[in-house]
């Protein structure tokens, strides 16, 4: 069997530490001047493309780092490369004009002919838009087999990949040939820290810079966000007097 | 310090600077971490026998480590919070 050709497309998302703040026009989060990083969940992706390599089972012969953003989404790309992507793909997509899960995975397809990539391995979802759709589609899109929510991946040498899918309370197991497209979840490794050193030595791999237009393709929003509003903010309790008093109130709830 | 081993002098500087640039994601803020990180290394400064060096260059990688691992498990245990109702 020939080798992996790993594509891992990742996110430049606001900061998991960061609280979003509602814009005035209650039409979208605040970006400007926020801390961004990757999505984590593309951490664990790249993470798992970059231990793939070093288990050395099965020979990957290049990994590549795909993002479609607004050019500082190009910083993210180098983190991805100082993690251990060979090569980097970054498709300028406007910030006014996001593109919505169709129309990355779309675009994720003929990137992926294009640089005739045999194992996607995504997040399971961004922790901005939290729509978890990107993975499936293009697993549909390109009629390949899928595995969702991995906590561990193993591939040998005939390229059959065997998947532990984290399910409600349990795993599922699950094998495939290649090709495949593979989200993460939280527990499939342990990303590695993007150290100084090696950002320096990722800007001297190659970052090839590309539009929609090259791609042929566009994007038009399907949808239209209405209204952005903050979730209510917490209530206050109330204490209770003693045993009696606390049973009253729990009936007075209906939660006895 | 002109007396001192410029190699070694070399890596203290770039361990200093490889933990500077970690500090930037630093959960009490870089400038918390600038002042302690700048003050641990300025209480060692007087050291000129190469092997106490080395040690300290030694504590320095360690703590590397763990700064890195509690952003792991920082980061960890929020998107858990966040995604896995329990």
């Amino acid at each position: 069997m020939s080798g992996l050709r790993i594509l891992v497309p990742v996110k430049r998302v606001i900061d998991y530490a960061v609280k979003p703040r509602v814009n005035r026009a209650q039409t979208a989060v605040e970006t400007t001047s926020v801390k961004h990083s990757m999505n984590p969940f593309d951490e664990l992706s790249i993470e798992e493309a970059v231990r793939l390599r070093e288990r050395k089972t099965v020979p990957v012969e290049e990994i590549i780092a795909f993002s479609a953003g607004p050019p500082k989404a190009a910083d993210i790309l180098r983190t991805a490369m100082a993690m251990g992507a060979d090569r980097g793909i970054h498709v300028q997509v406007d910030e006014q004009t996001p593109l919505e899960p169709l129309g990355v995975a779309k675009l994720l397809k003929k990137v992926v002919e294009a640089s005739n990539s045999n194992l996607v391995i995504l997040g399971k979802q961004s922790i901005d838009d939290d729509a978890g759709q990107t993975g499936q589609m293009l697993a549909g899109l390109l009629d390949w087999a899928q595995a969702t929510q991995a906590s561990k991946v193993e591939i040998g040498d005939g390229g059959e990949v065997t998947v532990v899918k984290e399910v409600d309370g349990g795993v599922e197991t699950v094998r495939a040939k290649l090709p495949m497209v593979i989200t993460t979840d939280l527990r499939l490794n342990e990303p590695r820290y993007a150290s100084l050193p090696n950002i320096m030595k990722a800007k001297k791999k190659p970052l090839e810079k590309k539009t929609l237009k090259d791609f042929d393709l566009e994007a038009a929003p399907r949808l239209k966000t209405v209204k952005v509003t903050e979730p209510p903010p917490r209530k206050g309790g109330v204490k209770v007097e003693d045993v009696d008093g606390m049973i009253g109130k729990l009936k007075e709830l209906g939660a006895l | 310090m002109a007396s001192m081993n410029p190699a070694l002098r070399y890596r203290v500087i770039r361990v200093y600077k490889e933990m500077l640039f970690m500090g930037r994601e630093y959960p009490q803020g870089y400038d918390y971490f600038k002042t302690r990180l700048h003050k641990a290394f300025d209480s060692q400064k007087h050291l000129t026998d190469e092997s106490q060096i080395m040690k300290g260059i030694e504590r320095a990688e360690f703590v590397k480590k763990e700064i890195e691992a509690l952003y792991f498990l920082k980061r960890y245990r929020t998107l858990r919070h966040r995604y896995d109702a329990f």
